[in-house]
């Protein structure tokens, strides 16, 4: 029979299943419904999944708060639309790009991928940068990124369309696609997490003092999670651009920064089921209310919440349940199959 | 060609804004290790509160009508309060939380203040006239500076000092330069925990307020985004001059007013809309080559 230790590394590795097949049923019942605006939540529920786990990879694991990601999911974004856009279009609103870019007009999936390595490239020349610094300084830094990348992406003319919105990108991300890339995230996070690095940069962030006397060079390892983490970030990027088709810089800034740090931490930074949780729990919630302020009847009286509760009630739950539970409502456990034999009985005892 | 008492003046000013909005951010931070995100909307609560509730887009003047000597402290009153409430509501009950968690409820409680007002006022930025006189020019060492920005310079002065007095010289100031210094041992050594956070709140509520009618002033918009822009300055100056430190808050808030007038006054024409993706670069080099800030409290050292 397998060591307690060995069954432990095993199951680690059975996080992912549990999460995909959670989203798995979660898409399959919406799309029984063959409600189309449940469809198309679930699509953006999905994109989110895929942005919190990338953001997960990095902030879950190495500890540092990054306000920069979605300056990471801009340049997946736009790399994207110059990527598959038609040439007419491109010669039209973007007369500035490089005419190897203004010609190019690739498949979406291929497109998707060089979203997320662009991305991963920046990650790794501004993380090269930014990760010389640690805690606080390190989180303004990233801040600092994200208000470059703004500005950038919104004053370049002829190369973003600046702050009027390019329009015209193919719609192809439904709530099955996003699913794919969901499961990807899901699988490359649970890898890196169990991988030699994950290991070492989780050590950092309990102790960096002791983790470095162990010999663990932190720099390295955050900068390795925050590549991986670019990546997928880059490619929720991309993908919400082919939902909502309408790409504009000022939706990757403040707003969606908030929003996913919220649902991270809602669910709680320290696993990766937490940031899945948090995800599904924040975004049923918001599609709840936001069905609730258009009005519902029950019966024969008709309930609408005036416009504008929404966003009131999210931030009050948010602060509610960080007061009732700071570690998020995973607290740090991972979601996982059972033990394949029953615990043995002194294991309780001799914890205690 | 602007002249260079010209440059200084919109330099001082600007950095006057920014160094009362990071003092507010620094204040908190010292006691209780909270970024309080939130502070932004403080400012933007305290403009709305100039002006009557309504969704039309012309603004009809509320606590504005009032005049100076009574609007003034009302508004700071009223700033004060909401600080002290949102402590009360939120913060209170998260004593024992992770600043990660403390920062993104801040966060959290931010959008919510900025949500209400929304509602309340709807989202289109309103004129609003308030001491119209003030941004008439006077001559100046052959410059010409509206008399704002000579009043922005000395009421920093002014706030910087009298907050000075106030930490070295009062009781309620020396608990809270024992908190800001080590939160723990000063509560051991009979520190008030709740009146210090509370006065610092007290005080950084007032000074979003002192903020608000500046920049209500100045710009004479009223927009429910407003906030938004200057916490974020203000959150890099505190981080700069080094968290905990006041001084290096209030010095950062000057070094960032300043560096942005002259990328604004220097930059070639064509990269000028880039002009804060310098600033940020400039933010960036600054952390790396001292990454605890210009002016970093001794107690920020980490102790092994």
């Amino acid at each position: 029979m397998m060591g307690k230790h060995a069954q432990n590394r095993i199951l680690a590795y059975s996080t992912p299943l549990v999460l995909i097949g959670i989203l798995l049923v979660f898409v399959a019942a919406i799309t029984l419904t063959g409600d189309k605006a449940l469809g198309r939540m679930a699509a953006e529920t999905l994109i989110r999944v895929v942005l919190v786990v990338g953001l997960w990879i990095f902030v879950g694991n190495s500890g540092v708060v990054s306000f920069g990601h979605a300056g990471y999911m801009a340049i997946g974004a736009y790399c994207s639309a110059w990527l598959t856009l038609k040439p007419q279009m491109k010669s039209l609103f973007l007369p500035d790009l490089p005419s190897w870019l203004a010609q190019a007009e690739w498949p979406v999936l291929p497109a998707a991928v060089a979203s997320g390595l662009l991305a991963a490239f920046v990650a790794l020349v501004s993380g090269a940068t930014i990760l010389r610094l640690s805690g606080i300084a390190a989180s303004i830094a990233t801040f600092a990124f994200l208000a470059i990348v703004n500005t950038v992406y919104s004053n370049w003319e002829g190369v973003t369309g600046a702050t009027s919105s390019l329009v015209g990108l193919a719609r192809y991300v439904d709530q099955w696609v996003a699913l794919g890339w969901a499961a990807a995230a899901i699988i490359a996070a649970n890898l890196y997490a169990n991988s030699a690095s994950g290991l070492a940069l989780r050590a950092t962030r309990e102790d960096e003092a002791a983790a470095s006397a162990s010999g663990i060079n932190m720099y390295r390892h955050r900068l390795l999670s925050l590549v991986v983490s670019g990546f997928f970030t880059g490619v929720s990027g991309a993908l919400l651009g082919h939902s909502i088709g309408v790409l504009n810089p000022d939706s990757f800034y403040l707003g969606i920064t908030f929003i996913s740090l919220a649902m991270l931490v809602v669910g709680g930074i320290g696993s990766l089921s937490g940031a899945v949780v948090g995800v599904l729990s924040l975004s049923m919630m918001i599609e709840a209310l936001v069905r609730f302020e258009q009005g519902i009847s029950i019966g024969e009286t008709q309930l609408a919440l005036p416009s504008g509760a929404q966003e009131i009630l999210i931030g009050i739950v948010m602060i509610l349940v960080l007061i009732l539970r700071p570690s998020g409502l995973m607290a740090g456990k991972e979601l996982r199959m059972p033990r394949f034999a029953p615990r043995s009985p002194d294991y309780k005892t001799s914890n205690n | 060609m602007t002249s260079l008492a010209q440059l200084f003046f919109d330099a001082a000013s600007l950095g006057g804004i920014y160094a009362m909005a990071a003092l507010g951010i620094a204040l908190i931070f010292g006691v209780m290790n909270l970024v309080n995100f939130a502070h932004g909307e403080y400012i933007a609560f305290c403009v709305f509160a100039l002006i009557v509730p309504s969704t039309e887009a012309v603004a009809v003047m509320f606590l504005g009508k009032a005049p100076a000597f009574l609007l003034i402290p009302v508004l700071l009153g009223l700033g004060a309060g909401a600080a002290v409430a949102s402590e009360y509501v939120v913060f209170r009950h998260m004593r024992k939380a992770t600043p990660v968690a403390m920062m993104i409820s801040s966060f959290a409680l931010g959008f919510v203040i900025q949500n209400a007002l929304l509602a309340v006022y709807g989202g289109r930025p309103k004129a609003i006239s308030l001491w119209p006189d003030l941004n008439t020019p006077v001559g100046v060492l052959g410059a010409q500076v509206p008399l704002l920005q000579l009043i922005v310079v000395l009421t920093t002065l002014l706030v910087v000092c009298a907050l000075a007095l106030l930490l070295k010289k009062t009781r309620l100031g020396l608990e809270m330069r024992a908190a800001a210094e080590n939160f723990t041992m000063a509560r051991l050594l009979g520190v008030r925990a709740n009146v210090v956070i509370t006065g610092a709140f007290a005080l950084s509520g007032a000074l979003a307020a002192a903020v608000a009618l500046i920049m209500a002033t100045q710009t004479g918009v009223a927009d429910v985004r407003m906030g938004g822009q200057i916490m974020l300055v203000a959150f890099i100056a505190t981080v700069i001059g080094g968290l905990g430190s006041l001084p290096g808050a209030v010095a950062a808030g000057f070094l960032i007013g300043g560096a942005s007038v002259l990328l604004q006054a220097f930059l070639p024409l064509e990269v000028r809309p880039f002009r804060d993706a310098f600033l940020y670069t400039l933010v960036i080099a600054c952390l790396l080559l001292r990454p605890q800030g210009l002016f970093a409290a001794s107690s920020a050292k980490p102790r092994i």
